[in-house]
């Protein structure tokens, strides 16, 4: 059985002058511990697609399925990382991480201390009574991971999260997440407008056209690209080969808008 | 040379450039007072100035002992003081719940944004007669008057920050099922804390008006009451003694609030 199922999805978004259709005919299968990318260019609903399967906003038309229920209005099961880490400024690292557990009512010792183990996994050390502003935007960026993965999350949706750091950073960050959700077994939607980042961490990536946001192709990765770290991925003959195909197809459609 | 050992030099060098540009600064604005003192002293004693109408530094001191060792001073400070923390504190913790029922409720928003509009814009003052009348010509009419003028504009500053708190927090907290008293309590309130330090501080100053104009219009004690006393009976080193004192007391407030503001924003 798929994990997570869009049918028919629809949206749009109304101003007291326009009525703008965001996206429409989304249809799409994943199975649990796949790893889907969302390409496609600004202004094609990427973001708008990730809020709905999130939850926050309902869709105007069409349905959506998890683990084979409909997902409710703030339910859990969720975990969802942005752009930018987003960690409140005025608490520490602790009361970061824990903030999840905190608002579920299931904060105790051994949730403190599963999240605590899971920093240090993540190369975090010391750092627990410190406040966002005193680590790097690496290091931030992956106290938001944990801050996402400590309420155990059956989905997670990555919204561009490694877009507003240095390209180091970002290479290596694509690593940790892509081995941590191997580690967890973790279905995963990542939304992003990089080709490459797309073809090293997912198995499949969905091509979305603009205006309104449709699904334009599906790509499946190679096998020998799916199963080695996104760093080595981006090494491999294939990805080039890949890269090209994927980039002519992005370009056709940008031509064609 | 040892290059840690040149670092340390530069930075002893750094410091004592510090404190000199401190020691600058401090001795002007000594300077100033003094001067301003002499100043005020010596054209009162020439009568450069007309010294019953302007008094003089000496005049006040000697008032200020006089009031001082027959204790009406520290009462009358006592209750005007008293009367501007409270003001000062209800007006402010009014306007923030205030600004947090209509966070909450945006049509309640909707539906009272011209009466905040109008309440704003109305001399708050102005009102000082009806209030006295309502609640009687006591210490309750003349808080009401410290904290009525600062709620309207501490609802509208506050509210204005509720409202601009980055929509990105609330959507990290919404994700994990957040209810909307959590996204106030853990971001929207935090979040917020700087700008309802800066209303504070300028509700110290609002409050004050307040109560003195209180005091003014109903009232046999109080400093607003030694001032209207002064003038009826042209006693101006009276007036200027209290208008100091005020001065004193309303800068103490002030520093209060920023030790607060140390206190409350830690992150900084």
């Amino acid at each position: 059985m798929e994990f997570l199922t869009l049918s028919n999805i629809h949206h749009i978004y109304f101003t007291k002058t326009s009525a703008t259709t965001a996206i429409k005919d989304i249809n799409l299968e994943i199975a649990k511990g796949e790893f889907i990318s969302i390409l496609g260019p600004s202004g094609s609903g990427k973001t708008t697609l990730l809020s709905i399967i999130a939850g926050l906003i309902q869709p105007t038309e069409g349905r959506l399925l998890l683990d084979g229920h409909p997902p409710g209005s703030g339910h859990q099961g969720i975990g969802y990382m942005l752009q930018e880490d987003y960690l409140f400024p005025w608490k520490t690292i602790e009361e970061n991480i824990l903030l999840g557990p905190k608002i579920t009512g299931t904060l105790d010792a051994s949730t403190r201390e599963k999240a605590i183990l899971l920093l240090e996994q993540m190369g975090l050390r010391n750092v627990l009574s410190s406040y966002p502003k005193e680590l790097s935007g690496g290091m931030r960026q992956r106290v938001a991971l944990v801050r996402t993965l400590v309420t155990d999350p059956k989905l997670l949706l990555l919204d561009e999260p490694f877009s507003a750091i240095d390209y180091q950073t970002k290479l290596k960050l694509e690593d940790l997440v892509s081995s941590t959700l191997k580690h967890f077994q973790k279905t995963a939607i990542l939304v992003t407008h990089d080709i490459g980042e797309a073809i090293a961490m997912s198995d499949r990536i969905v091509m979305i056209s603009p205006l309104p946001g449709t699904i334009h192709k599906i790509f499946e990765v190679p096998a020998e690209l799916r199963d080695i770290s996104p760093f080595m991925a981006r090494q491999h003959p294939f990805f080039n080969e890949f890269f090209q195909t994927i980039w002519k197809e992005l370009e056709s459609l940008e031509s064609k808008t | 040379m040892n290059p840690k050992l040149k670092a340390e030099i530069l930075h002893d060098e750094y410091r004592k450039k510090l404190t000199r540009e401190n020691r600058t600064v401090r001795s002007f604005q000594l300077l100033i007072f003094i001067a301003f003192l002499s100043l005020w002293e010596a054209s009162s004693r020439i009568e450069l100035i007309d010294p019953l109408l302007f008094s003089a530094p000496s005049k006040v001191w000697n008032l200020f002992l006089d009031k001082l060792a027959d204790g009406s001073l520290a009462a009358n400070l006592g209750i005007t003081l008293t009367e501007t923390v409270v003001g000062f504190l209800l007006g402010t913790l009014l306007g923030t719940l205030l600004a947090a029922a209509l966070w909450w409720s945006p049509m309640l928003s909707r539906i009272l944004d011209p009466y905040l509009v109008i309440m704003n814009a109305m001399p708050k003052v102005a009102l000082g007669p009806i209030l006295i009348v309502a609640l009687g010509p006591t210490l309750t009419s003349i808080v009401a008057m410290g904290a009525i003028i600062s709620v309207i504009i501490t609802t509208i500053v506050v509210y204005t920050a509720f409202r601009e708190v980055e929509p990105n927090y609330l959507k990290v907290l919404r994700t994990v099922g957040a209810s909307r008293y959590h996204c106030f309590r853990e971001a929207v309130l935090p979040a917020s804390f700087p700008t309802i330090i800066s209303t504070l501080k300028v509700n110290v100053g609002l409050s004050w008006v307040g109560v003195i104009v209180g005091e003014f219009l109903a009232s046999a004690k109080g400093l607003g009451y030694m001032i209207i006393y002064g003038f009826q009976v042209f006693d101006f080193t009276l007036v200027l003694l209290s208008l100091l004192i005020i001065a004193v007391f309303a800068t103490l407030m002030y520093q209060g609030v920023e030790l607060l503001e140390k206190k409350l924003i830690k992150n900084n």
